[in-house]
C-alpha cells in the first residue's frame, strides 16, 4: 500500500518528464501496433481461406491458364463436391490507382463454392440472368460508392477495351476476415466477346485464370490434389494443385522480404522507445540517489529499492501502453480508409493487443534493470554524500 | 563572448548514459530513414540503369507490362521497319521480338517459389542491352533448349544454376551461361531463344518489339507514327520510362511506408532529445545563473544548449548513418506487383541521401532541444542563483 | 541492553581505507576506543579527520577493512548486506545534515516510513508517529511535506523518524550543520532530552563548539587518530 503511494508519488514528481516519456511510448506502442496490423492484412488472405478448397492452377505459372473442358473431367474426381474457376481480368477503374481484383467468374456456381460471400437471393438471381451484371464486396461498394444498378467502366490491360457492367448485387462476408474488396462478372461475358474480336490464332478462348474446387473432407486434400495433378500430366496445360491456404501463402511469400523488412522495423521502434525509457530511468535514479541511500540506510534492503524504480519504469509503460493500445484502433481505422482496398482485411487482432501489452512490460522492465541495478549496488555512503 | 564549445562537450562527456542513450535512439531513427531512402534509390537505380534512352519498347496499348501484351508478328513486322531504327554491324537492323512468360521456380533455401521471368530474345536482344554480359558459360544456340539465367537468379533458384536442367513447356532447358546485368532488372530473368520459346508455350504472338534509334531525338515522331497506326493498336515508349513505370507501385510503397515510419518513429526521438535536454537544464540551474552572474547573455545559454542538442543529434546521424551503410552490402529480392515477377534490388547510399538523413537528425536534436533552451534562457539570475 | 559492564560500542584496531582515482587514501589508523551505553559523544575534527567515516561504520552504512566493530555485543563487521539492513532497522536512527525526507512524503509518512519494516498495525504506526511528532512540537504540520517546513521543523520531522522505531543508537552527522543558531538550539535541546529523558546513546559528528557542548564527552579526531580532550 504504502510502497505503491510512493511509486506513484515519485512517477509525479517530474510531471513533464513523465508525460513526455509517457508520451513516447504511445506513439511507439501505436506504430507498433499498426505495422503488425498491416503485416496481419498482409496474411488475410491465407487466413480467410478455407481448408476444404483447393486451387488448381496451370504448373508453369499463373500467367498461364487451363482449358474450360477441364472443368467437367475435374468434377467427376470422387471426393469433389462442387468446382468452379475464376480468372484475373486486370482492368482500370478510371486510374491506375484505384486498385481492386477483377475475375471473371462461372456465375452458377462460383458463390455455391464460396458460401462465405453472402449474397441475398434475389439480387443472386438477378446477377445470374444478366450477362452484364457483376458482383461487388461491401467494402469496396463503400469506398467508390457503388450501388446496386451502377454502371462500372473497366479499362482492359490483359483484355483491350472498356468493358461496362451493371452491378446487380453486393455481397457481404461471412466473417470479418473475409475479403469484401473484390468484383466478379460472367466469364460466359468475357469469352464471347473475346471470341468475336480476336483471331483465332491467339488462343486466349475458352481457357480459365485457376479452378477452385470444394472436397468433402480435408484429410483427402493432398490425395485429391494429386489425383487432378495426375490426370493432366504430360498434357498441354499440366496443372497443379493445392490448399487455398498454400496457394496464398504462396502470394505472400513472393513479398516476403516487405513482411520480414516490416517486421523488423516494428521491432526498431521498440529499440528507440526502449533507449527513450532507460534515459528516464536512469535520470530519475541518478537524481534521487542520496534519498535511496536515506532507505537504505533506515533499514530497507536492496530490493525494496529495486522495487522502487521497476514499479516507477512498469507505471510508466503501462500507462503509456493502455492509452497507446486504445488509441490503435481509431489510428488502424484511418489508415484502412486512408489505403483502400489496397488491404481487403484490415482489424487488429486479439494477438496484436496481447504483443503490444507485453511489448510495453519488456520495456518498462529492461529499461529499470540497469538504474536499478546501480541504485541498488552504490554504498550508502557514497549514496549519502550525493556521488552521481 | 560565447561558453566555450568544450564546455558544451564537457557536459555531454559526463552525462555519460544519458548521451548514449539519447543519440542511441536517434541513431536508430536516422538508420529507418537513411535506410528507406536507400532502398528506394536502390529501386530507382536498378530500373533505370535497366532502360537506355536509345532504346523503344513497343506494347500493346494499355498493357502496361509486358507480360500483358500481344503484338502480331504482322505487327511486329511493321514495327521493325520504322525508318528511326539504327544500324548495327554487317547492316543488321537493331530490333528484337521478344516474348515474355513466367514461371514458378522453387528457392535453393526454402520451399518456397516465386514467378521468374524468362525472356525469348533474338540474335540482337544482347546488342541492345550492352549492359548485359556473360560471364560463366556461353550464351544459348539459336534452335536449342538452352537458356541463359541472370546471376541473381542463378544463386537463388533451384535448376537455375549453370550446367543444371529446368523442366517448362514440355521440355527440358539446360543453363548453358550466367549473365550479369549489372545491377539492373535483367539480372532477375532468364534468357532463350525467342523461337524455341514461342514452340513450347505454342504462341504465336510476341510480347514485345524492341528496338534501337539511330538518333533519340527522333523518339517523339515515331511514337506518333506508330501510336497512329491503325493496324498496329501499339504504344511506344522510351526503355528507360518504361522501366521507371513498372516499379512505380512498389517505388510509391517504399517511400510512402518510409515516410510514414520516419515521422513516427522522429516523433519519439524528439521526446527523448527533449527529455535530456530538459533534465541537463535543470541539472545545471546554478550553472546558468552563475554564467549570467558572470557576464554570460541569456542568448549565450540559448545557443549553448541549442549547441548541445545538435551535436546529440549530429552524433545520432552519424552512427545511423554508418549502420545504415552496411545495408549496402544486402540485397532485397521481391514480386515486383506490377510485372508479377521477382526483382532483385540493393541499397544504394549516395551523398543527398547522406546529407538528407544528417539534417534530419539535426532537425530532430533541433527542435528536441528547442524548447528546454528557451527554458534556460529565460531563467532569472537570482531565482537561479538561489535554486539548489 | 542496559548492561554497563559491557560498552554499547566496542572498536578495537579499526581501519578503514578508500581507493580514490586509483589511489589508497587511508582514513582511519588503528582506531580503538569504547562508548558506554547511554553516552552522548561529540565527535570533532577538521575535514577529511575520518569523523564521519568513524560514524558510518558505527552506524553499519560502511564496512571497516580490519579490526573488532561490535555494536550492543554483535560484531556488525561481519554481517551480510541484508543482515546489516535488517540490522540497522531495529538498531540504529539516523540523523543527516541535509534531513534527507522523503520530498514525496508528508511529515507523518516520513517519520512512518521506518515503522513500515516493522510487524506492527497501522493503528499502532499512527499513535507512535503521532505521539513521536508531539515530542518534537509539529503536531500541527503532520500533513505537511518537506518543501512546505523550514530546515528547523524539517531536522525535527528527522530526528522523530530515528527514535520512532525505539533504536539502540542515534547517530548524528553534523544536525545543526545547515541551520540558525535558534532552530540549531531546539535541535540540540530535544538531543539532549532524548539522551537524559530516554537514555538513547547518542554519536554525534559535529564542527560547532556549540553543538559539541551539550554533549557529555567529545573526542577529537585527526587524520585517522584519536585524541582524547575532555
Amino acid at each position: 500500500m504504502h510502497f505503491l503511494k510512493l511509486i506513484l508519488r515519485n512517477t509525479l514528481r517530474h510531471k513533464l518528464r513523465t508525460g513526455l516519456t509517457v508520451l513516447g511510448i504511445i506513439v511507439a506502442i501505436v506504430a507498433f501496433g499498426l505495422l503488425r496490423t498491416v503485416v496481419d492484412a498482409w496474411y488475410s488472405g491465407a487466413e480467410g481461406s478455407s481448408e476444404t478448397r483447393l486451387v488448381t492452377r496451370n504448373a508453369i505459372s499463373l500467367v498461364f491458364h487451363l482449358p474450360i473442358k477441364y472443368q467437367e473431367r475435374i468434377r467427376k474426381i470422387q471426393g469433389v463436391m462442387e468446382i468452379t474457376h475464376a480468372s484475373w481480368f486486370g482492368g482500370v477503374y478510371i486510374s491506375e490507382k484505384n486498385f481492386f481484383p477483377q475475375f471473371a467468374i462461372d456465375a452458377k456456381t462460383y458463390f455455391d463454392v464460396y458460401s462465405e460471400y453472402i449474397i441475398p437471393p434475389g439480387d443472386l438471381t438477378a446477377f445470374i440472368i444478366d450477362r452484364k451484371g457483376c458482383v461487388v464486396g461491401r467494402k469496396l461498394a463503400d469506398v467508390y460508392g457503388f450501388k446496386i444498378g451502377d454502371t462500372v467502366p473497366l479499362r482492359g490491360t490483359i483484355y483491350p477495351g472498356t468493358w461496362k457492367f451493371t452491378v446487380r448485387a453486393i455481397y457481404d462476408g461471412a466473417e470479418a476476415k473475409t475479403d469484401t474488396s473484390q468484383f466478379f462478372f460472367h466469364w460466359d461475358y468475357l469469352n464471347e466477346t473475346r471470341k468475336r474480336v480476336t483471331a483465332r490464332t491467339e488462343r486466349t478462348t475458352d481457357w480459365v485464370g485457376v479452378y477452385a474446387i470444394n472436397i468433402s473432407e480435408p484429410s483427402r486434400a493432398a490425395e485429391i490434389s494429386s489425383e487432378v495433378d495426375a490426370m493432366f500430366g504430360n498434357s498441354l496445360a499440366e496443372t497443379r494443385t493445392e490448399t487455398e491456404k498454400t496457394f496464398q501463402l504462396g502470394f505472400v511469400s513472393m513479398t516476403e522480404a516487405i513482411v520480414v523488412a516490416i517486421r523488423i522495423v516494428s521491432y526498431v521502434v521498440l529499440l528507440i522507445i526502449l533507449a527513450v525509457m532507460a534515459n528516464t530511468m536512469a535520470m530519475t535514479a541518478r537524481e534521487r540517489t542520496s534519498e535511496y541511500a536515506t532507505l537504505k540506510a533506515l533499514g530497507f534492503n536492496h530490493r525494496f529499492i529495486a522495487g522502487l524504480i521497476y514499479g516507477e519504469s512498469m507505471i510508466i509503460a503501462l500507462v503509456g501502453a493502455l492509452i497507446g493500445i486504445l488509441l490503435t484502433f481509431p489510428v488502424a481505422n484511418m489508415f484502412s480508409e486512408k489505403v483502400g482496398t489496397l488491404f481487403p482485411v484490415f482489424g487488429v487482432s486479439a494477438e496484436t493487443i496481447y504483443m503490444q501489452a507485453i511489448a510495453a512490460l519488456a520495456v518498462g522492465i529492461a529499461a529499470a534493470v540497469l538504474p536499478a541495478f546501480r541504485s541498488a549496488q552504490i554504498s550508502i555512503a557514497d549514496g549519502l554524500r550525493g556521488i552521481r | 563572448m560565447t561558453i566555450p564549445f568544450s564546455y558544451i562537450i564537457r557536459n555531454l562527456v559526463t552525462r555519460k548514459v544519458t548521451t548514449l542513450l539519447t543519440a542511441g535512439g536517434m541513431a536508430l531513427v536516422v538508420f529507418v530513414f537513411a535506410t528507406v531512402l536507400m532502398l528506394e534509390e536502390g529501386l530507382r537505380k536498378t530500373l533505370v540503369e535497366t532502360g537506355s534512352p536509345d532504346n523503344v519498347v513497343v506494347t500493346r496499348r494499355s498493357a502496361g507490362t509486358e507480360i500483358q501484351s500481344v503484338i502480331s508478328r504482322d505487327q511486329a513486322a511493321i514495327v521493325e521497319n520504322q525508318p528511326e531504327v539504327a544500324y548495327g554491324a554487317s547492316n543488321m537492323r537493331l530490333t528484337s521480338k521478344e516474348t515474355i512468360v513466367l514461371i514458378s521456380l522453387t528457392r535453393r533455401d526454402s520451399d518456397k517459389s516465386s514467378n521468374v521471368l524468362i525472356r525469348g530474345v533474338g540474335q540482337t536482344g544482347i546488342l541492345l542491352r550492352p549492359q548485359v554480359k556473360i560471364i560463366n558459360g556461353r550464351m544459348f544456340r539459336p534452335g536449342l533448349s538452352e537458356i541463359i539465367a541472370g546471376k541473381s537468379i542463378a544463386d537463388r533458384y533451384k535448376g537455375a544454376g549453370i550446367g543444371e536442367k529446368l523442366r517448362f513447356g514440355k521440355r527440358e532447358w539446360t543453363v548453358v551461361g550466367i549473365f550479369d546485368a549489372g545491377k539492373t532488372g535483367f539480372d532477375s530473368e532468364i534468357w532463350g531463344d525467342v523461337d524455341q520459346l514461342m514452340q513450347a508455350f505454342r504462341r504465336s504472338v510476341y510480347s514485345s518489339v524492341i528496338l534501337k534509334m539511330s538518333d533519340p531525338a527522333a523518339f517523339q515522331k515515331l511514337k506518333v507514327r506508330i501510336e497512329g497506326d491503325p493496324r498496329l493498336t501499339l504504344e511506344a515508349k522510351k526503355e528507360s520510362v518504361f522501366y521507371a513505370e513498372q516499379s512505380q507501385l512498389l517505388s510509391n510503397f517504399i517511400r510512402y511506408l518510409g515516410v510514414a515510419l520516419s515521422s513516427f518513429f522522429s516523433v519519439g526521438a524528439i521526446i527523448g532529445a527533449m527529455i535530456t535536454m530538459y533534465a541537463s537544464v535543470a541539472n545545471r540551474i546554478m550553472e546558468i545563473g552563475t554564467l549570467r552572474a558572470l557576464g554570460f547573455r541569456r542568448k549565450n545559454n540559448l545557443s549553448a544548449f541549442l549547441t548541445e542538442s545538435l551535436i546529440l543529434g549530429a552524433a545520432g546521424g552519424i552512427v545511423g548513418l554508418v549502420l545504415a551503410s552496411f545495408m549496402q552490402f544486402f540485397t532485397i529480392s521481391t514480386m515486383n506487383w506490377q510485372s508479377f515477377s521477382e526483382l532483385a534490388f540493393g541499397f544504394t547510399l549516395n551523398l543527398s541521401i547522406i546529407i538528407k538523413s544528417f539534417v534530419f537528425a539535426l532537425i530532430m536534436g533541433l527542435i528536441g532541444g528547442f524548447l528546454p533552451a528557451v527554458q534556460a534562457a529565460h531563467l532569472s539570475i537570482v531565482d537561479s542563483l538561489r535554486a539548489a | 541492553m542496559e548492561n554497563f559492564s559491557a560498552p554499547i560500542v566496542h572498536i578495537k584496531n579499526l581501519t578503514k581505507s578508500y581507493r580514490r582515482g586509483g589511489q589508497i587514501v587511508s582514513v582511519l589508523t588503528d582506531i580503538t576506543f569504547d562508548i558506554p551505553s547511554g553516552e552522548f559523544i561529540a565527535l570533532m575534527g577538521p575535514s577529511g579527520s575520518g569523523k564521519s567515516t568513524l560514524l558510518n561504520l558505527i552506524a553499519g552504512i560502511d564496512k571497516p577493512d580490519s579490526g573488532t566493530l561490535k555494536v550492543g555485543g554483535i560484531d556488525i563487521a561481519i554481517l551480510s548486506e541484508g543482515d546489516l539492513a535488517d540490522w540497522r532497522a531495529a538498531n540504529v536512527g539516523f540523523i543527516f545534515q541535509f534531513y534527507n525526507l522523503m520530498p514525496v512524503l508528508t511529515a507523518f509518512e516520513n517519520v512512518e516510513l521506518p515503522l513500515l519494516l516493522t510487524q506492527l498495525s497501522y493503528k499502532e504506526r499512527r499513535e507512535r508517529v503521532e505521539l513521536a511528532l508531539i515530542m518534537v512540537g509539529l503536531s500541527d504540520r503532520m500533513e505537511h511535506y518537506p518543501s512546505e517546513l523550514s530546515g528547523g521543523q524539517q531536522q525535527r520531522v528527522a530526528i522523530a523518524r530515528a527514535f520512532i522505531t525505539d533504536p539502540v543508537i542515534l547517530v548524528a552527522d553534523e544536525p545543526t550543520g545547515d541551520l540558525d543558531r535558534t532552530s540549531a538550539g531546539e535541535i540540540l535541546a530535544i538531543l539532549d532530552r532524548l539522551n537524559s529523558e530516554m537514555e538513547k546513546t547518542i554519536i554525534m559528528v559535529t564542527h560547532d563548539p556549540h553543538a559539541a557542548k551539550t554533549a557529555h564527552l567529545i573526542r577529537y579526531l585527526e587524520k585517522g587518530q584519536l585524541d582524547v580532550a575532555d
